[in-house]
């Protein structure tokens, strides 16, 4: 455990002049306190993160800065002029641009029409200029060094792209400030150090950026202060320079985490799973491998690398062209997920919010989904008795913080949601149990929690393959670790024995 | 140039286009007298009040909502205009504008609820339909006025092209004008692709709404006018049914129930599609009890095939996200 050094509050002197400073601002919601006497201060040009876990106030600050919100306490000081509240007109005309995590664009029109849209708005053009509006597109994207297809629908265009038009659009709106929240929520590392390197080039043009973020690995590289906030309070601005990981996990949470490796799995129980060379063609190759019960199996690969392609398989969902799976000492066939599930295997998807749950839906309907047929009582209805004492023993098994299992499933927070994931494969009693990247889009501390969750599944015998693309996290949560990279397993590592560094290189290779 | 032949053959226009050319040259070969210039004309002329209406509720979908009111909006409109010309006497330029101002009027009154209310736009025209045409049967016990003033009756044709025809293809040129070339219209298209966005980006959202239900308000009730003139005569239910027809021939020419998505274009050819098809089979002598099982048809292979084109788009893209 790394003892992090106490850091002086970096407020005080000011390189460059305050772009906007927001003073003791406080914000109530019908008996929530959002925000308790926060000051937030942007320099010109600076890139600012802004940090806390879900529900911590940034958005609220945000909001107010936008002029969405009005605070109930404090002034905001912008271009030397001190308001009460702003409104969202006067925070665009000052030049604060919100892109926000849905990116908000046009999905049916093209990129210079989105670029420029707010020309339509303008009141003396009634009359569509195409040509024009074409040429200034190509301008704004000559400014920020991109090429992008300025006649292609949006729509039509990879995330990371859209993304890009949306930051040649606040830069046709002349921005002076540019708040991107959760910028890298869905990016590959590549298309985030693309992100970044746009963002500097806003910084040449002298625009600040404010990054809204609870994962901030990837923008703390160009970042250069960080504000964290906690319950609606300040925790502190600090030089991005004297930050790390661990130390920004313990202001956001206000936790200190134990981060040591497990202990070596040693058992001499005969493997649950093995699978030898195991192929699709064009998505994985010549795969090998043991899993015992009670094991944490590693496999880290980046997107593309045959890492899920790979796990869908083994749930029956992409048949493999060659090669066996045996389970429990005996060859198994998965043609279908059905099949895998009768075979004790569960699966938990990267995407939980579109694959994983029934949003909808009830929290007990949920976690019962997978198992009906086991509560079925005469003539093949649900047993209700079964049914709650099923639904509550895996709400009291899991703590899934719920007033009620009858809500939707929906109300709940990201990491309650995983919960009930896990609540629902369990409740199918699997011997092996597939979690593909389940700590994404979780915040810190709720990642914890699911990796509490893990641990309790081991511990009953679960064999676990945890797919990750996160160096640190497959370093302390597992047992073993499989590095898989272009389609193959090039190798296999003793996380005792591996560095980070090295890590991050296997997979890179 | 393989490339440029595909992009055409993917562009739903251009296949409405061809099953159109096609149909009109397996029609014209079995009669002779389908591709003839009388038979054409007739053709324009009796699917010109279905295209006014499209027009108008062209605009409707492509900014994301629906009516359902509009043939309920130009049977009433319809009808004040009829009563007013008989007692006082009038021009073509009054009846037009009287017609278009309560259209126009009762247009805005579906966008004020749909607004205000935050009510879905289907459910909400659904019930002014049944509100507005209730009532005009209300008013008038089922009665149709036959006393048309002469010059409203009458024939009339600019360049030997029939009245309906002109009128129609002024409402599409406007209707194109305004979806491509003023900026209210690309605001349209925004709100329709993404309403939020639209919002954020600060456009006058319960203006655009009342415009264009206050536009197709004004479509249908020039459309009821230019019926009564072919009809020569205000009959108060001859409107009503008409509007899933109208919609089927919008949905066909490719714009979408979802919003942001629609042409002018597309529109047009959706109308000429259910025309020809119409037309053709009445010329071959089949029962015209049969035309409602042909467009049904038609139109359920359309929209089914752009929505299964679409699915595999989807199917494709997750594919290539793994």
């Amino acid at each position: 455990m790394m003892v992090p050094r106490e850091l002086a509050e970096h407020d005080q002197p000011e390189p460059t002049p305050a772009f906007v400073e927001m003073l003791g601002i406080s914000k109530r919601f019908s008996g929530v306190q959002a925000l308790r006497n926060v000051s937030f201060t942007i320099r010109s040009a600076e890139i600012h993160c802004l940090a806390g876990e879900n529900g911590c106030g940034k958005s609220t600050l945000i909001k107010i800065l936008a002029g969405v919100y009005a605070p109930d306490e404090g002034t905001i000081i912008l271009n030397q002029q001190a308001h009460s509240h702003l409104s969202p007109a006067a925070s665009q005309r000052a030049g604060v641009q919100i892109i926000y995590q849905d990116l908000s664009l046009f999905p049916n029109l093209s990129v210079a029409e989105n670029i420029l849209f707010r020309r339509h708005l303008a009141m003396p053009s009634r009359l569509v200029r195409r040509a024009e509006i074409v040429k200034q597109a190509r301008e704004v994207m000559a400014r920020l060094g991109v090429n992008l297809p300025v006649e292609e629908v949006v729509g039509r265009l990879p995330i990371a792209t859209r993304q890009l038009v949306a930051i040649c659009r606040v830069l046709a709106a002349e921005a002076r400030l540019v708040v991107m929240d959760e910028p890298t929520a869905s990016l590959t590392h590549h298309e985030i150090d693309a992100l970044l390197e746009t963002v500097r080039g806003l910084k040449a043009h002298r625009i600040a950026t404010v990054f809204v973020s609870h994962k901030l690995e990837e923008v703390m590289r160009i970042a250069e202060r960080v504000t964290v906030l906690r319950d609606g309070s300040k925790v502190g601005t600090y030089p991005a320079s004297e930050i790390n990981r661990y130390r920004l996990t313990e202001l956001m949470t206000g936790q200190k985490f134990e981060t040591s490796l497990k202990p070596a799995f040693s058992s001499k129980t005969p493997p649950i799973l093995e699978v030898r060379g195991l192929t699709r063609r064009g998505h994985y190759e010549e795969v090998d491998f043991l899993l015992r019960p009670g094991e944490i199996l590693g496999i880290i690969g980046r997107l593309g690398s045959g890492r899920t392609e790979l796990a869908l398989s083994l749930f029956g969902m992409n048949p493999p062209d060659a090669g066996e799976v045996l389970i429990g000492g005996k060859p198994a066939r998965l043609p279908t997920n059905r099949a895998a599930i009768r075979h004790g295997i569960g699966y938990v998807s990267e995407d939980r919010l579109s694959l994983g749950l029934v949003m909808p839906q009830s929290i007990a309907d949920n976690i019962v989904i997978s198992v009906l047929k086991k509560l079925t009582g005469v003539l093949g209805l649900i047993d209700g008795g079964r049914r709650r004492k099923s639904v509550n023993h895996w709400i009291d098994e899991l703590h899934v913080k719920t007033r009620a299992p009858d809500r939707p499933v929906q109300e709940l927070s990201g990491g309650n949601q995983q919960r009930v994931v896990l609540a629902k494969w369990l409740a199918t009693d699997p011997r092996i149990l597939i979690l593909d990247s389940p700590t994404v889009g979780v915040d810190v501390g709720a990642k914890v929690g699911i990796y509490q969750i893990i641990d309790a599944l081991a511990a009953r015998g679960i064999a676990i393959i945890f797919i990750t693309d996160e160096v640190e996290e497959v370093l302390h949560q597992t047992n073993r670790i499989l590095v898989m990279l272009s389609r193959r397993i090039t190798a296999t590592l003793d996380p005792g024995k591996v560095t980070e560094r090295e890590l991050r290189e296997a997979i890179s290779a | 140039m393989r490339n440029f032949v595909r992009f055409l053959f993917r562009r739903h226009d251009v296949q409405i286009g061809l099953i159109v050319v096609i149909m009109a040259a397996c029609f014209s070969t079995i009669s002779s007298g389908f591709l003839t210039p009388g038979n054409l004309m007739d053709m324009l002329e009796s699917y010109s009040v279905m295209a006014i209406m499209a027009a108008g509720l062209l605009v409707v979908l492509i900014s994301g909502g629906i009516d359902i009111s509009f043939a309920a909006i130009a049977a009433v409109s319809q009808f004040l205009v009829a009563i007013i010309l008989v007692r006082f006497g009038g021009n073509w330029f009054v009846a037009f504008s009287l017609a278009g101002l309560f259209g126009a009027l009762l247009g805005v009154v579906n966008a004020l609820l749909i607004y205000y209310l935050g009510a879905i736009s289907v459910i909400v025209t659904i019930s002014t339909m049944t509100f507005y045409f209730s009532i005009l049967m209300f008013v008038t016990q089922g009665k149709s006025i036959y006393n048309l003033p002469n010059w409203f009756t009458s024939d009339i044709s600019v360049l030997a092209i029939p009245f309906p025809v002109v009128v129609a293809a002024i409402a599409l040129l406007l209707t194109l004008f305004l979806v491509s070339r003023l900026t209210i219209g690309r605001q349209i298209y925004g709100l329709g692709g993404n309403p939020e966005a639209a919002k954020r980006m600060g456009c006058n959202i319960v203006g655009l709404q009342c415009f264009v239900y206050g536009y197709s308000g004004f479509m249908a009730a020039v459309a009821g006018i230019v019926q009564a003139h072919r009809v020569e005569e205000v009959v108060p239910y001859a409107l009503i049914g008409r509007e899933l027809d109208v919609l089927a021939a919008v949905v066909l020419g490719g714009a979408s129930l979802s919003g942001g998505v629609g042409t002018v274009s597309g529109t047009v050819l959706g109308i000429v599609l259910l025309a020809v098809l119409q037309n053709g089979l009445t010329l071959l002598g089949v029962s015209s009890y049969s035309f409602g099982v042909v467009t049904g048809i038609v139109i359920l292979v359309s929209v089914s095939a752009t929505a299964y084109a679409a699915k595999r788009q989807r199917k494709r893209s997750i594919r290539d996200a793994i």
